[in-house]
This record gives structure tokens, C-alpha cells and sequence, in this order.
């Protein structure tokens, strides 16, 4: 069985698992979708504070949903003890490993898409649909590249929910810092803008790396 | 003389600290049935879990088949079947799909073939389609065996096997054991039923203190020495 094959496997096995309890999915859409609201009303927002606000709000509710989300996906493994039959196969560890982050990056992803126009409609800005996709795709393979990693480190532990987010926040802030930046500047161009973009995807690249490096230690004790 | 399938010498586990395996040496030949008796705690699931290479041991060295258990652990990983007391399975996933799975997982030729074959094995092919989470216990444990068995394992580790089975699931597993050794196939078991320990092993081996603490064979052995030796190792 190749390497891609057995990403393949692992990862229609989790979608499938996900279509049919729908936990994930509808806990951090609503998750997603209650941030929004709350920023919304929480904000005197103007036209000219609009800019300031919308994208921070935007990534907060994208970072806690995905926080949600990534928390359950190797939790619930582990808590059915289906992590150790993973283990026990004759798999690559990074394997499992790239079948989990494209999971999350997908679950991640159908919240957003659904969260992104109701953002849109909520703070009446435009949708920017065609370059928002980048930032909001590279952003969101960050949060996940470093969130599957410490949630299958987390789910070991006893107190699980508490050190996920301590662990993942310090380390997603250069990916939030330039999501919301790049967001920024799609609805108020600034001149001499660092190029975001670019710093996000060396941020994705290198974690990736370490990420796939590091998992077989992570879950085998 | 050949190797033994299984060789375990000098292996030591601790926990936070805790030493929990002290020094363990083992040896069983292909085809053989060991059983491993043991009080809660000694060390039983333990032994068995580095074996199935969940966990690694602190010390010592362990080869399956001649592999070495930490250098060579793809390799030993096709050759071992390890069923728990916990069955182990997707509840979202069917019967069928579970195995689907772990036939990809353990690239098992003409999978399909040989999980419906395992399902009928068990006494599962009526509810091939039902969701795992809605089988009974019994009926997931006899999953988790057929689970087990679908990559034809050589060593086949059942940590407390009969949890949740019905005497007609008992009787189950008592025939899937004797396939297995009458395909030459090796097995380690766990149980607290010294009954079970003698009718079905050829060697039986009890922990304490960390360590192999009483080793025997069963031919000639009777119940009543067993309990004798087994009321010892828990003093």
C-alpha cells in the first residue's frame, strides 16, 4: 500500500465517520457562526472603523471554531482507544498524520465557507471571494498544521481542553497576525504592506515539516 | 535448533518512575499457546502492549519472527494480531466497513473477499451493514476478533479475549484459537481464569513482582497445582 493510499484511507474513513455523527462539524459552524454575532453586536462598527475590526473578528471566530474541531477529531481516538488500532497497523506515522491535517483542513474549511458569507452580510463588507481564498486557505492549513500536531500531544493528557489552547495560541500567532493583516488590506489597500502571503505559507511550510518530523513521537509515547 | 518465534530477554517498562516490568524473559516457539496469569496491575497489559509495539520497552530486547521489536517495527507489525478487552472499533462505521479499513490498513489481498469470509467466520454476515456502535458488546468483541485475525497474523495477542463473549462466543474463540495453531500460528493470551489458562495454553506463565515469577508447562499439570502456584505469586 503506498504512502498516498494510506493517507487516502485514513482520511475517507474519518469523513465518513464525521458525515455520520456530524459532532465536528455542526459544533464548530454554530461555534463560528455565534463569534460573529456576538463581535458584531459587541462593536460600535462604522465605515471607518470597519476595516480595524472585520478581519479580527473574522480570524477569531475561524481560530476558536478550529480549535473545536481539532480538539475532538484525535480525542475521539483516543477516547475509543481507535488511536492504538491505528498505531497497531502497519502504516506510515506520517501517513496518519497528513490523513488527520486534511481532515481538519476540510471540517475547517466547510465552516468557513459557510461562516465567510454571513461575515460578509453581518458587517457589510464585500465577500473579496477570489483573493480572500488564498489567505483564508493558507491561514486555515496553518491553524491546522500546528493544531493536529499538540491536539494528538493534548489528547494524552488529562486536561485536554485546557492545554490545547495554551499550547496552539502562542503558537499560530505569526499565521493570525498575517491572516487578518492580508485580510485588512483586501478592504483598505496600504502601501508598503510586508507580503503576508508569503509569510504564512513559510509558516506552513516549516511547521509542516517539523510537524510531519516530530508526529511518530508525539503518539507513540 | 531454530530461534523462538517469540524471545523476550531482560525487557523492563516503568511509568512516571514506576517500575511496572522489572526484567522479563519469555520464549515461545511457532505454533505454541502461551497463557499469562498475573493480579490487576502486574503487568500483563503491559507486556502485551510493547509486544503489539504500542509502547516501548525501557530495557531489553524483544524479536517477533526474528524482527527486532523497535528497529525492525513495520515488519513486526504485519505479523501481529492483538485483540483487547475493548473492542477497538469505529462506531460510525459499519461491520463491514471496519474491516474494509483495517484489510487497507494491513494491505490485505482480495480484502472484501476475506472480510465478508471473517464475518461469516464470527457470525456476523447479518449484520454487515449495521453501525458498530449499534452491536452488542458480545457481537463487538466478536468483530474486534475477526478484526484481529483478517492480515492472518503469526503471533496473535488477546489481552482478556472473552470480555463481553456468550458461551456460544466462548466456544467461538476456542475454535478460532485452535485454527490459528493448527496453522502454525502463536499466541500469547492474558486471563485471570485458570481454568481457561490450562485447557487452552501449552505454557503457562505467571507475573509478579514485576517479573516471570512461576513457568510451566501445562502437560501433566493439574488445576489444582496451578491455584497453588497462582495463591504464591499473589502473596
Amino acid at each position: 500500500m503506498t504512502f498516498l493510499e494510506q493517507v487516502l484511507a485514513i482520511l475517507w474513513k474519518d469523513i465518513r465517520c464525521e458525515l455520520r455523527n456530524k459532532h465536528t462539524w455542526t459544533g464548530m459552524g454554530l461555534f463560528a457562526l455565534l463569534v460573529l454575532v456576538i463581535f458584531n453586536f459587541a462593536f460600535d462598527l462604522r465605515v471607518d472603523n470597519k476595516a480595524a475590526i472585520a478581519p479580527g473578528a473574522l480570524w477569531v471566530s475561524f481560530v476558536f471554531a478550529s480549535l473545536l474541531g481539532l480538539g475532538r477529531t484525535i480525542a475521539a481516538e483516543r477516547e475509543e482507544g481507535s488511536m492504538d488500532r491505528l498505531l497497531l497497523c502497519p502504516v506510515d506515522r506520517k501517513a496518519i498524520y497528513l490523513a488527520k491535517l486534511l481532515g481538519n483542513v476540510l471540517f475547517i474549511g466547510v465552516v468557513e465557507i459557510v461562516a465567510l458569507p454571513i461575515f460578509a452580510a453581518l458587517f457589510d463588507v464585500p465577500l473579496f471571494a477570489g483573493a480572500l481564498l488564498p489567505i483564508v486557505l493558507l491561514g486555515t492549513l496553518g491553524i491546522a498544521t500546528i493544531g493536529t500536531l499538540f491536539s494528538a500531544m493534548a489528547s494524552a493528557t488529562q486536561a485536554r481542553e485546557l492545554l490545547l489552547p495554551v499550547l496552539v495560541f502562542p503558537l499560530i500567532v505569526p499565521v493570525v497576525i498575517g491572516a487578518v493583516r492580508a485580510t485588512g488590506a483586501l478592504m483598505v489597500p496600504a502601501a508598503n504592506e510586508p507580503p503576508w502571503l508569503g509569510l504564512i505559507a513559510a509558516f506552513d511550510v516549516i511547521f509542516l515539516s517539523a510537524s510531519m518530523l516530530t508526529f511518530e513521537y508525539v503518539v507513540e509515547e | 535448533m531454530s530461534a523462538p518465534y517469540l524471545e523476550i530477554k531482560g525487557l523492563k517498562k516503568s511509568f512516571s518512575l514506576k517500575p511496572v516490568l522489572r526484567g522479563i524473559d519469555l520464549f515461545l516457539d511457532q505454533g505454541e499457546r502461551m497463557a499469562l496469569l498475573g493480579a490487576n496491575g502486574a503487568g500483563k497489559t503491559t507486556l502485551l502492549r510493547i509486544l503489539a509495539g504500542l509502547i516501548k520497552p525501557g530495557a531489553g530486547t524483544v524479536y517477533i519472527g526474528g524482527w527486532d521489536i523497535e528497529r525492525e517495527a513495520q515488519q513486526v507489525r504485519h505479523l501481529v494480531g492483538f485483540v483487547a478487552h475493548q473492542p477497538y472499533l469505529y462506531d460510525e462505521l459499519t461491520a463491514l466497513e471496519n474491516l474494509l479499513f483495517f484489510g487497507r490498513m494491513y494491505a490485505v489481498k482480495q480484502a472484501r473477499e476475506r472480510a465478508t469470509g471473517m464475518l461469516q467466520r464470527v457470525g456476523l454476515s447479518r449484520y454487515a451493514g449495521e453501525r458498530t456502535g449499534a452491536l452488542s458488546r458480545g457481537q463487538q468483541q466478536r468483530l474486534a476478533l475477526a478484526r484481529g485475525l483478517l492480515h492472518s497474523p503469526r503471533l496473535l495477542l488477546l489481552d482478556e479475549p472473552n470480555t463481553g463473549l456468550d458461551d456460544e462466543g466462548d466456544q467461538l474463540l476456542e475454535a478460532l484459537l485452535h485454527e490459528h495453531t493448527e496453522l502454525d500460528g502463536t499466541i500469547l493470551f492474558t486471563t485471570h481464569n485458570l481454568e481457561r489458562a490450562l485447557k487452552f495454553s501449552d505454557h503457562i506463565s505467571m507475573l509478579g513482582g514485576g517479573r516471570v515469577a512461576y513457568q510451566q508447562e501445562t502437560g501433566g499439570l493439574e488445576l489444582s497445582g496451578i491455584r497453588q502456584a497462582y495463591q504464591e505469586v499473589l502473596r
